[in-house]
């Protein structure tokens, strides 16, 4: 794979990268005044056609997902922008936030004008104390350059952009727990419909993107769907559900490897070539065991998948739930897959939201067979067991309100259906592995 | 009409009727197991117990079904659609949600009050798997005895359906109730030093579906099975809501709300002032046998001496003989008392005792400041009196008029008065010292009521009357809904229900029987004609409705 210019990330790095100034230097906002230019249907359409889709994880066609608001609404409507960044592995938005603001702010000010926002919230992880910072002087600078607030630049369009700390949970990540974590309520998911196009934020119809797809919307008006669609994949004929994955994507890779980092490449890259060609391969000569492609809700691939395209469509055919964050793990063949799966499944038993009964009480009681297993208890019909509540699970089964569930089980069904000689031979070894400072952790929680 | 196939059975449903899956099954007479959803609370379906399958027929005939569950109580049925809830799919769903809510659970039936009407047993026989694949500890989670003074809760029996805080939140809207905690560590719980004590707290109790929330008053005190059940009406205030008195050998154990489309919140719901109120039908003050001068407390000669004074009375000064009828008598007790006496003589005068009036009406939900936000959803009365209505509407059929107690009390007080009758009922007498005093110039006082007070230690004659968890009859609420009220329990020693009482006082020909009277008092008095079906149904009868003379009965109404 070509390596490419960098975009998104090309001012990363650079001396005083967050200012209005370096970044209007840079041409920024230039976008943002084109298309203040345009009609928000012209808008619409570039962003369509561009091909882009959500970077927050479910991969939703950006511009399609905006054709859902109601068509001449008396307002408000709401431009609700994703930085909760919670699955783990992910760090892209907060680099983003942290050395380049400013491409994110002109894309929700794009975006705005093109969805008749007048009002834009970021929900922002309450952890990242830089990104707050940094975005909140952004911001400030935009006021004072008379690039928000009312009537910008003389053209009669106003808005507003608050940016609002999260909950530190990552249930807020979800789009309507972060509506409702927004409103001020505890963020327990809502059912839809109605969609939050239709009524979310304070019942009103509202938008949620991730910050790295708003970052993509400035790049789009900036250079056009043309150039957008120059990079990437297109749909998979044998999928007619595949939208294509078009564009560049920020991977970040982490785990057993030797260069860690978030790079900037063409959807598409396979793991073999992010682990080979950018990552410097995996630490003491190891060799890979496992991947996980998108954030440890997307599931693992062995190491016999490392060729499968890591676009929207390539991860489902390793069996996993899709391309997700695109975070990518790296697990190395001397780590124990009942660790790893157990650590999963920890995760998701601390962050159910626990309104629905399967993933409520399922997220745990997987936890809780698999630190049996762990401490030598285990019996091989557990793996069974495992992997039959990993099913019951989700809204694919249709058993739950949000993708956390499922998100929850497809690790486990992954590891389980991929990696079962060696929980069978963990199992049949009755090695205890927890340490003793797990064992007063969990005593004390 | 749209038509929807639930298990293969065609319900059909109104134009602009919305139903959601778990409706239009009960409405074919099928359950499909459901615990979060209430009709009288949002939708959260979170508890995934109704899940169904659903699909439609497609023109050429055939079924397409959907490949994923939906949730039941959140899916609206449409016309041509198919919800199945007994497909191995549905039924293998089912399985494992209720292995999820046990998963936790600690099983205590043997020591839970719900244990017999629990919502977790009875779906777990109907839909469970019959065992759990759980084999760490389960969690623990500690009781919490200060959720609210009525109100305990047994945290671990928790299912996580939030009814409870939804019903706190929507409908009494004062919102003590939340869940803290996350997943599987959820708990429900209050603010700390912030108990919920509103007047509607008692309903969380039996929304619960499980034996988590509990009734401290009712707390094991009875196994459910022992209760024997008596459809009936609360008396508390002049709303009447629908109940079901639980009583057993005599002794009522709780009351509780019965759905009623008739009235507000579909009567599913009721105040802590009727769920608890009622303590007195079993107070230590009970009158428990009649009495008359000389000591004589013999039913046949206590009611025999007071016929013989009302007799006497009538026939040489009927105009100085009177009776005060409370706005607790049922519309049956009115008519007997005063068909009788009306009999005796026409000039005796008939008045309708104290209306107590509490405050103002107190309407739901209120803010957490108290206020009271629209739309309202729920009135408790001010009118602390189950049948002001009944009993004008028969007063003002015998006499023209609605005379008020109150004028016939001072006119005792001023002497011009030799008997007077006074059929109470209201645990709070309603009588003040100086009414009392007023009432015991007259040479005879005959008093029928339910508790020992200043008034009964003044009379000349007493009967022990029947509270309302005692007697048959019909009482009319403020919007003039008709319900039966029903003997429960038998009253206190030699205490009698009023009906028959006044039964036997009129010589009237075999046992009391209300329905009888209910049919001929409905052919003799125009506004309570529609009583002429005897049988009111669950629901009711409203005397406004169109079958019924509606001008009369609101004469009565607003005369007073
Ligand atoms: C449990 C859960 C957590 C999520 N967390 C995030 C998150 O942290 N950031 C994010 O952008 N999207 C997250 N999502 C996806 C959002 O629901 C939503 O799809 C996304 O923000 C839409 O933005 P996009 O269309 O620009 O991708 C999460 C989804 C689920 C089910
Ligand atoms: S699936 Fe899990 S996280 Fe999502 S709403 Fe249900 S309980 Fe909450
Ligand atoms: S206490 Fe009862 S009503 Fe409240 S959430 Fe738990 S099970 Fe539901
Ligand atoms: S509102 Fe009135 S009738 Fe209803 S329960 Fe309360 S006291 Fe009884
Ligand atoms: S009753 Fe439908 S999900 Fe709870």
């Amino acid at each position: 794979m070509p390596k490419c210019e960098p975009v998104l990330l090309a001012r990363v790095g650079k001396p005083d990268s967050a200012s209005l100034a370096t970044y209007q230097r840079d041409g920024g906002y230039e976008a943002f005044k084109k298309a203040l230019k345009m009609s928000p249907e012209e808008i619409i359409n570039e962003v369509k056609t561009s091909g882009l889709r959500g970077r927050g994880g479910a991969g939703f066609p950006t511009g399609l997902k905006w054709t859902f608001l109601p068509k001449n609404h008396a307002g408000p409507i709401y431009l609700a922008i994703n930085g909760d960044e919670s699955e783990p592995g992910t760090f892209n938005n907060r680099i983003l936030m942290e050395e380049d603001p400013h491409q994110i702010l002109e894309g929700i000010m794009i975006s705005c004008h093109a969805i008749k926002s007048n009002t834009s919230y970021i929900y922002l992880r309450v952890e990242y104390g830089k990104s707050y910072r940094v975005l909140k002087q952004a911001i400030e600078e935009l006021y004072a350059a008379g690039l928000l607030g009312k009537n910008i630049l003389g053209t009669g369009f106003d808005l507003d952009i608050y940016l609002h700390r999260g909950a530190a949970a990552y249930i807020c990540g979800e789009e309507t727990g972060l509506i409702e974590s927004l409103e001020g309520k505890r963020a327990w998911p809502r059912i839809k419909p109605p969609f939050p196009a239709i009524e979310g934020l304070f019942r009103k119809p509202t938008i949620v993107n991730n910050i790295e797809t708003m970052a993509c919307v400035t790049h789009i008006i900036n250079r056009g769907a043309d150039w957008f669609k120059s990079m990437g994949v297109p749909p998979d004929p044998n999928n007619p559900r595949d939208a294509g994955s078009y564009g560049p994507k920020l991977y970040c890779l982490s785990g057993h490897i030797n260069k860690p980092g978030c790079y900037e490449i063409p959807l598409g890259v396979t793991s073999r070539e992010l682990i080979e060609e950018y990552g410097g391969g995996v630490p003491n000569g190891r060799k890979v065991k496992a991947v996980v492609p998108g954030g440890i809700s997307m599931g693992f691939m062995s190491a016999d998948e490392l060729d499968i395209p890591l676009d929207f469509n390539g991860p489902g055919k390793a069996g996993c739930l899709g391309l997700g964050t695109a975070a990518v793990v790296v697990v190395d063949d001397a780590t124990s897959m009942v660790d790893v799966l157990f650590n999963c499944a920890r995760f998701f038993a601390h962050e159910s939201c626990g309104q629905c009964t399967p993933c409520r009480e399922g997220t745990a009681w997987m936890q809780k067979i698999l630190w049996r297993i762990r401490s030598g208890q285990g019996e091989l019909r557990d793996l069974d067991l495992l992997t039959e509540v990993a099913g019951s699970m989700g809204i694919i089964p249709g058993t739950t309100i949000c993708g956390l569930s499922d998100g929850a089980g497809w690790p486990v069904k992954n590891a389980i259906q991929k990696f079962r000689p060696e929980f069978e031979e963990f199992i049949k070894s009755g090695k205890k592995v927890i340490r003793h400072a797990e064992e007063l952790m969990a005593a004390a929680h | 009409m749209p038509t929807v196939t639930v298990n293969g059975t065609p319900v059909t449903f109104g134009e602009n009727e919305k139903l959601n899956c778990v409706q239009a099954a009960q409405r074919a007479g099928m359950e499909i197991p459901h615990y979060c959803w209430h009709p009288e609370l949002s939708v959260v379906a979170s508890c995934r117990m109704c899940l169904v399958e659903v699909g439609d027929v497609k023109p050429d005939g055939s079924v397409a079904m959907q490949p994923k569950l939906f949730p039941g109580c959140q899916t609206p049925v449409k016309d041509g659609m198919v919800v199945v809830s007994n497909s191995p799919k549905v039924e293998t769903a089912q399985k494992a949600t209720l292995e999820y809510l046990l998963l936790n659970h600690p099983l205590d039936c043997p020591v839970c009050d719900q244990a017999g009407e629990c919502g977790l047993q009875d779906y777990s026989y109907e839909y469970g798997r019959g065992y759990s694949r759980l084999d760490e500890p389960k969690n623990l989670k500690p009781d919490k005895d200060y959720i609210g003074e009525q109100i305990t809760l047994f945290t671990d029996r928790c299912i996580m359906c939030t009814r409870c805080v939804r019903f706190t939140r929507e409908f009494s809207g004062t919102g003590e109730l939340q869940v803290i905690n996350r997943g599987s560590k959820e708990e429900i719980d209050i603010f700390p030093g912030e108990p919920c004590d509103n007047k509607l707290s008692g309903n969380v109790v039996d929304l619960c579906p499980v034996g988590a929330l509990c009734s401290k008053d009712f707390l094991y005190q009875q196994r459910v099975w022992w209760l024997k059940g008596k459809d009936s009406a609360c008396a508390g205030c002049s709303n009447n809501c629908s109940i079901r008195i639980d009583q057993n050998n005599d002794t009522v154990y709780r009351v509780v709300p019965r759905p009623n489309p008739r009235l507000q919140a579909g009567g599913h719901f009721m105040c802590d002032d009727g769920r608890f109120g009622w303590k007195y039908v079993h107070s230590e003050n009970r009158l428990t046998q009649p009495s008359g001068p000389g000591g004589v407390t013999d039913w046949t000669a206590v009611l025999t001496g007071v016929r013989e004074t009302l007799v006497k009375g009538a026939a040489e000064s009927p105009k100085r003989v009177a009776a005060i009828i409370s706005p607790w008598a049922t519309v049956e007790e009115a008519y007997l008392l005063c068909s009788y006496l009306k009999g005796l003589s026409p000039d005796i005068r008939i008045g309708l005792g104290p209306v107590r009036v509490v405050g103002e009406d107190d309407t739901y939900p209120k803010d957490p400041a108290g206020r009271p936000v629209e739309p309202v959803r729920f009135t408790i009365r001010a009118e602390k009196c189950p049948n002001r209505r009944g009993v004008e509407a028969v007063l003002q059929h015998f006499q023209g008029t609605i005379l008020q107690g109150s004028q016939l009390v001072k006119a005792a007080g001023a002497g011009e008065l030799d008997v007077v009758y006074v059929l109470g009922g209201d645990p709070e007498l309603g009588y003040s010292d100086d009414d009392v005093a007023a009432l015991s110039r007259v040479k005879t006082l005959i008093v029928e009521d339910l508790l020992a007070s200043p008034l009964t230690r003044a009379a000349t004659y007493v009967l022990a009357g029947g509270s309302w968890a005692e007697k048959d009859g019909t009482i009319v609420n403020h919007q003039g809904l008709a319900q039966a009220i029903r003997r429960a329990i038998r009253g206190p020693g030699d205490a009698r229900q009023d009906g028959r009482i006044l039964s036997e006082l009129a010589q009237r020909r075999g046992l009391y029987h209300a329905t009888t009277v209910r049919q001929e008092l409905a052919g003799v008095v125009p506004a309570l004609a529609a009583l002429i079906v005897g049988d009111l149904g669950d629901e009711g009868i409203d005397l406004t409705g169109p079958a019924a003379p509606v001008a009369t009965l609101q004469t009565a109404g607003s005369s007073n």
